[in-house]
């Protein structure tokens, strides 16, 4: 007998059955599914973080304030109030390798205009953090070095999520109008363009001012926040960390032994963690779902060893009529594959549109890779043949006078 | 055509040993037609399923068509199986849920013969026993009697040898049980070769000759000179029907 009789007489039998095979198939369906959806939205997500932080600006790197220590309390990291403006200007002329610095300071503020009110994020910052940051326009102009210079300027620079918040929606004209920011009115003269708002990193809803402003009028405090400052080229990203770390270590005059007061993070360092805490989240899930997926062969095993024992009889039949062992063996064993290769194509199919759903719910690209259905649909086809072989060998191996007495 | 020397078969019941078949001696001539009678528990389907080679002997040397089967493998012998040898069992032994065809086709579908000719031989098998019109029939639309006579069907499709019937009439009513053996008495004039297990002496009457089985050893062999003729003409369309 042929492979393509063995074939037809295996979907015979499957189709006589056909409950119990589309219920044997749901396990590999949900598992294949599972493994596709959950390590599409993983990869989407890992894809969604990578271009947020490299969104974030070009050879960036980012000084935060150490943590502070009140009593032996520690603070959480940034809290420590050792980052001043004067800092700002010892790195500009310490190190070389870096084109452009942006100090920073935040604070969450309560805008009202008109009859709108939000709750929003403000940053006080320099005409550099457009560049650094790679902020661009919508409407009207970013801060510029005359308003640093200023001192006083009350102008703001509103992000087109906050507008949205205000007015009912980010196209309204807002420029030229004067905003509260905790009662403190504010000319907008700048709407920015909008960066993607998905995740926790939200770059739309936030207000920019100028630095002096937001430390005299807002929060009262001279200490920053950040100073974010752009590297010469990416070769020169580790070049830079290390003259800013040297030059802010003199600034604060701390000596061999003591530990930094401040932390400088490299663009490409956060990239790396984030992957990393992706690829993590993406195995985890993974693997989760890879266990329903061994379930589910198991599934497909319980069942065909159920099967095997209820089709004694036809099994003693077909040897009395002449089949070989091996005849019985590869029709037991093609029930099984096909169970779980036709469960894994239809699983394939439910977790690309599983995560495409999830995907379009959480407002996040989900990126069904070739790779991870090929894996499936190998690890499905595999599944069948590793647990179809044990009860295909039990049926094949059936003494024939045996099998047909059997009730 | 069949020759059997010393057979016997011996099952192990704790320490004791208990003879299923003790020492037979037997030789079935071509175109013989056979019935084997005896009490339950006497061996005879024992030597059905030895002679149909699902059962292996524990002793003794079995020889059929000239072939010692003893020696052969397994494959070996579902080969034999496929090609000589036609079974038609009491409790009919067809596959549940498929057509009178699909299981007329099974022998030939495990001897490799081609799509079209295996239907066209079905086909054939099934005119042979009068059932032309039940082809794509479901087993369960059939009747206990248009089962079995699928089962001959089956049992004659691959033009074997030797057919074993196994009490054929064992589950049917006297008037189909002679249906029945109109058909096997038709097959044995065409020239087969026919053993059948019973303990209707009504049944072994239809046959040529008698062997007696008693304890596992053969009691007594006769020839019958006049066999009772089955009523020939259910066989055909109208028997179908019937």
């Amino acid at each position: 007998m042929n492979l393509w009789e063995s074939i037809r007489v295996s979907l015979r039998a499957l189709r006589a059955n056909k409950m119990r095979s589309i219920l044997t198939m749901l396990g590999i369906i949900i598992g294949v599914g599972a493994v596709v959806a959950m390590v599409g939205i993983g990869n989407g997500a890992s894809a969604s973080i990578t271009s947020q932080i490299q969104g974030l600006g070009s050879n960036l790197l980012v000084v935060t304030p150490g943590q502070s220590n009140t009593g032996g309390v520690m603070g959480g990291s940034g809290s420590a109030s050792t980052l001043l403006l004067s800092d700002v200007a010892k790195i500009k002329t310490a190190a070389s390798a870096v084109k452009a610095l942006a100090p920073a300071v935040s604070t969450r503020v309560q805008v009202v205009y008109a009859s709108g009110n939000t709750s929003t994020s403000v940053t006080g910052t320099t005409a550099e953090y457009a560049q650094i940051r790679n902020v661009s326009l919508e409407q009207g102009r970013f801060l510029t070095q005359a308003d640093i210079d200023d001192g006083s300027v009350r102008v703001a620079i509103l992000g087109p999520s906050v507008v949205e918040n205000l007015l009912g929606s980010s196209q309204a004209d807002i420029l030229g109008k004067v905003i509260k920011l905790n009662n403190v009115p504010f000319l907008v003269v700048g709407v920015t363009a909008s960066q993607g708002s998905s995740g926790m990193l939200n770059n739309d809803d936030v207000i920019y001012v100028p630095l002096n402003t937001a430390q005299n009028r807002l929060i009262g405090k001279k200490n920053l926040n950040q100073i974010y400052i752009e590297a010469a080229s990416a070769d020169l990203m580790v070049t830079a960390q290390e003259q800013v770390t040297a030059a802010l270590r003199r600034a604060h005059q701390l000596g061999t032994g003591q530990e930094n007061d401040f932390t400088v993070t490299n663009q490409a360092d956060i990239l790396s963690t984030m992957e990393t805490v992706t690829q993590t989240m993406t195995l985890l899930l993974g693997g989760i779902a890879g266990i329903s997926l061994l379930v589910g062969g198991i599934g497909i095993m319980n069942i065909m060893l159920v099967s095997v024992t209820e089709r004694t009889r036809e099994i003693g039949i077909r040897k009395a009529m002449g089949a070989k062992g091996k005849d019985i063996l590869l029709q037991f064993l093609i029930e099984a594959i096909v169970l779980s290769v036709l469960g894994g194509s239809i699983g394939i199919g439910l977790g690309a549109g599983g995560s495409e759903l999830a995907g379009s719910l959480l407002k996040m690209d989900t990126s069904i890779s070739g790779p991870s259905i090929a894996l499936a649909f190998g690890f499905s086809a595999l599944i069948g043949i590793i647990f179809g072989v044990f009860p295909a060998r039990k049926a094949a191996l059936m003494n024939p006078i045996d099998a047909l007495r059997y009730e | 055509m069949l020759r059997l020397q010393g057979i016997s078969k011996i099952y192990k019941v704790g320490d004791s040993e208990f003879y299923a078949l003790r020492k037979i001696n037997l030789e079935v001539g071509e175109a013989d037609f056979v019935s084997i009678m005896g009490p339950s528990g006497s061996g005879k389907s024992t030597m059905m399923n030895i002679l149909g080679c699902l059962d292996k002997p524990s002793e003794g040397e079995y020889l059929l068509d000239g072939v010692n089967v003893s020696v052969l493998t397994s494959n070996e012998l579902a080969e034999l199986r496929n090609r000589k040898i036609g079974f038609v069992f009491q409790g009919f032994n067809l596959l549940p849920r498929t057509t009178a065809l699909e299981n007329v086709e099974l022998p030939l579908l495990y001897a490799g013969v081609k799509t079209r000719e295996r239907r066209q031989r079905a086909l054939e098998a099934l005119e042979l026993v009068g059932l032309s019109s039940r082809v794509n029939h479901r087993l369960k639309e059939l009747s206990g009697g248009q089962q079995q006579r699928v089962a001959i069907a089956r049992a004659l499709v691959n033009k074997p040898k030797i057919i074993l019937a196994d009490e054929p009439t064992g589950n049917l009513d006297s008037q189909t049980s002679e249906e029945i053996m109109a058909i096997l008495q038709s097959l044995h004039e065409a020239g087969s070769t026919i053993l059948l297990v019973t303990h209707e002496t009504d049944i072994a009457l239809y046959t040529r000759r008698i062997i007696r089985f008693l304890d596992g050893q053969i009691s007594g062999d006769e020839q019958i000179i006049a066999p009772h003729i089955a009523r020939a003409h259910v066989v055909g369309e109208k028997g179908a029907a019937s």
